[in-house]
């Protein structure tokens, strides 16, 4: 589906992809993983046509660059940054909705599933809005246009755990249409949710592996934790995951794609943690 | 067609929202404003009263005031919006690049148009209704003129922008263009003239060439049809082009500039790095 053929950018004298091929096809959930400067980012602008390059990159035998309208109405596209938009977010969606000429109401749909009032935020500039209420809005640009491959740079960074939990939903609806590829700087934000990592350093794939595809992207996990004492640094931590308790007992849910990510932060607090018990308990239809 | 009007569209709603645009309207309103509160068309300056001497002050102003705030804001909204990651995003979207390009030229060429316009015509719809006698021939042709210099302003910043690689580059090249033309009002050519002795059309034909000097020559052609002013060199234009011939120049030769550098920007924009 697509080809990267020898793909070579070079800024000034600067190198920043040295040559790289790779194949992704239909069904590839892919985490794109890979220090500052490893050329993520480099590597999907050449996807969406907006560098040039030596080599080829092709989406089903068509160039980005050359056939801009066939491509890029196949790929929705979440930013690590988003833009500094002045315009409202209703007018945001309207252009967007035209120029892929899709249906605005579904953008607005997912918007609303990612738990924003749309109403509220229509008349208010992009540029305005909170980095979460941002982010909702892109991925829900980009999840509500038909579109089967979906690149998304940190896309879940800047979003609370309820939204997390729905993103991961509404991804696990349409992870078989096409081809996914998500970057992070840390494999453990994504790793639930993908079948194959391709870590990049220097330029060059230094990695490209299948992951195991166990994870129900849906699910959620009920978890009760005991610490042999209270500590004030766990208890943030734990509230920010959406944790209740108070002092050694704290209850709270995870989402399945997560839980990597949640033992991760629990291994920073070992050394207090009594007990721990983590059980799936919501499966949800996409 | 449906992309490029979109494209028009949002850089003129992006550009109302900004506060440069509230800032430049201010500065071309206010003006025409004071041209009126200190009593400039009772005055009296090479006999032209009323709407006209309006006229020639406020033009002469548009020519010191006009191409580098076009310039400017031109370089500063289009490289600063490459900069910031707005054409990464945006150009992620199925628009065409011609319809993205010459979309956001139309869009700020109509932005940065209009104010100087509505002063203008916001003057001669006060003049009609004070009964001050509006030279409404004239009105048009000044519309005309600065309608060729701003596209043609437009398109050397649209050019900047496209061949600078960042915002800070490109205001600095187009300080350096505008600081350039100017200097060539007078300065150089007048070095030029003295040192080189060269032929008086040849001057003459490089003092045209730059949008600024056909611009502000023209203006002093509907008020000083000998070009008096100009001394030996209105013999050059007016025996070689007559007056409607050079006011015919002076609306065509700017646009044409403008175009073929924003030409040679879109050139370089499709044929290279987006963001």
């Amino acid at each position: 589906m697509i080809s990267f053929v020898n793909v070579v950018k070079t800024f000034k004298r600067s190198r920043v992809l040295g040559g790289v091929s790779l194949e992704m096809a239909k069904g590839d959930r892919i985490a794109l993983v890979g220090s500052n400067g490893a050329g993520k980012t480099t590597l999907i602008r050449c996807l969406l046509g907006e560098y040039t390059h030596d080599g080829h990159v092709l989406v089903d035998g068509l160039s980005p660059r050359a056939n801009r309208g066939a491509v890029l109405a196949r790929m929705g596209f979440v930013p690590q940054i988003p833009p500094p938009l002045k315009m409202p977010v209703g007018e945001l969606i309207g252009f967007a909705a035209a120029v892929c000429k899709s249906n605005p109401k579904e953008m607005v749909r997912v918007i609303g599933e990612l738990g924003l009032d749309f109403d509220r935020i229509r008349k208010l500039p992009f540029v305005k809005l909170s980095g979460g209420m941002k982010q909702k809005t892109l991925i829900g640009i980009a999840l509500g246009r038909p579109s089967d491959i979906l690149i998304m740079d940190e896309p879940a960074a800047n979003l609370d755990p309820e939204a997390r939990h729905i993103f991961f939903r509404l991804l696990a609806a349409r992870q078989d249409d096409g081809v996914m590829l998500i970057t992070s700087h840390r494999l453990d934000e994504v790793a639930a949710l993908v079948n194959r990592v391709i870590e990049m350093d220097m330029g060059t794939v230094a990695l490209d592996d299948r992951v195991a595809d166990s994870v129900d992207m849906t699910s959620r996990l009920a978890c009760v934790l005991n610490m042999s004492r209270a500590d004030a640094a766990f208890a943030r931590a734990l509230s920010e995951w959406g944790f209740i308790g108070a002092g050694t007992q704290w209850t709270g849910m995870i989402n399945g794609p997560d839980r990597l990510r949640f033992l991760g932060m629990l291994s920073r607090y070992t050394g207090i943690i009594a007990g721990l018990e983590l059980k799936e308990s919501e499966k949800c239809v996409a | 067609m449906h992309a490029f009007f979109r494209a028009a569209r949002l850089d003129i709603f992006e550009s109302l929202r900004a506060r440069w645009f509230a800032f430049y309207a201010l500065v071309f309103g206010g003006i025409v404003v004071l041209l009126f509160v200190f009593g400039l068309t009772e005055s009296r300056i090479l006999g032209f009263t009323g709407l006209s001497r309006l006229l020639v002050t406020y033009i002469q102003l548009c020519v010191a005031i006009l191409p580098i705030f076009v310039l400017i804001t031109t370089v500063r909204s289009v490289a600063g919006d490459r900069e910031a990651g707005v054409f990464e995003y945006m150009l992620s979207l199925p628009v065409g690049l011609a319809a993205w390009y010459w979309g956001k030229m139309v869009g700020r060429f109509t932005v940065v148009f209009l104010p100087v316009f509505l002063a203008m015509a916001g003057a001669g719809i006060w003049s009609e209704f004070s009964e001050i006698g509006v030279p409404w021939d004239l009105f048009a042709v000044y519309t005309g003129l600065l309608i060729s210099l701003t596209w043609s302003f437009l398109g050397f910043g649209m050019l900047i922008s496209a061949a600078a690689r960042s915002s800070d580059v490109a205001q600095t090249g187009a300080f350096l263009l505008w600081l350039v033309l100017l200097l060539f009002l007078d300065l150089i050519l007048l070095g030029v003239m003295v040192r080189e002795q060269l032929p008086l059309e040849a001057v003459v034909a490089i003092a045209l060439a730059n949008p600024l000097q056909s611009f502000r020559t023209a203006a002093i052609l509907l008020f000083d049809p000998q070009l008096v002013v100009l001394g030996p060199a209105a013999y050059v234009i007016l025996d070689d082009l007559g007056r409607t011939g050079y006011l015919a120049f002076a609306l065509v030769w700017p646009v044409a500039l403008g175009t073929a550098a924003a030409g040679l920007g879109y050139h370089l924009f499709r044929r290279g790095d987006l963001p």
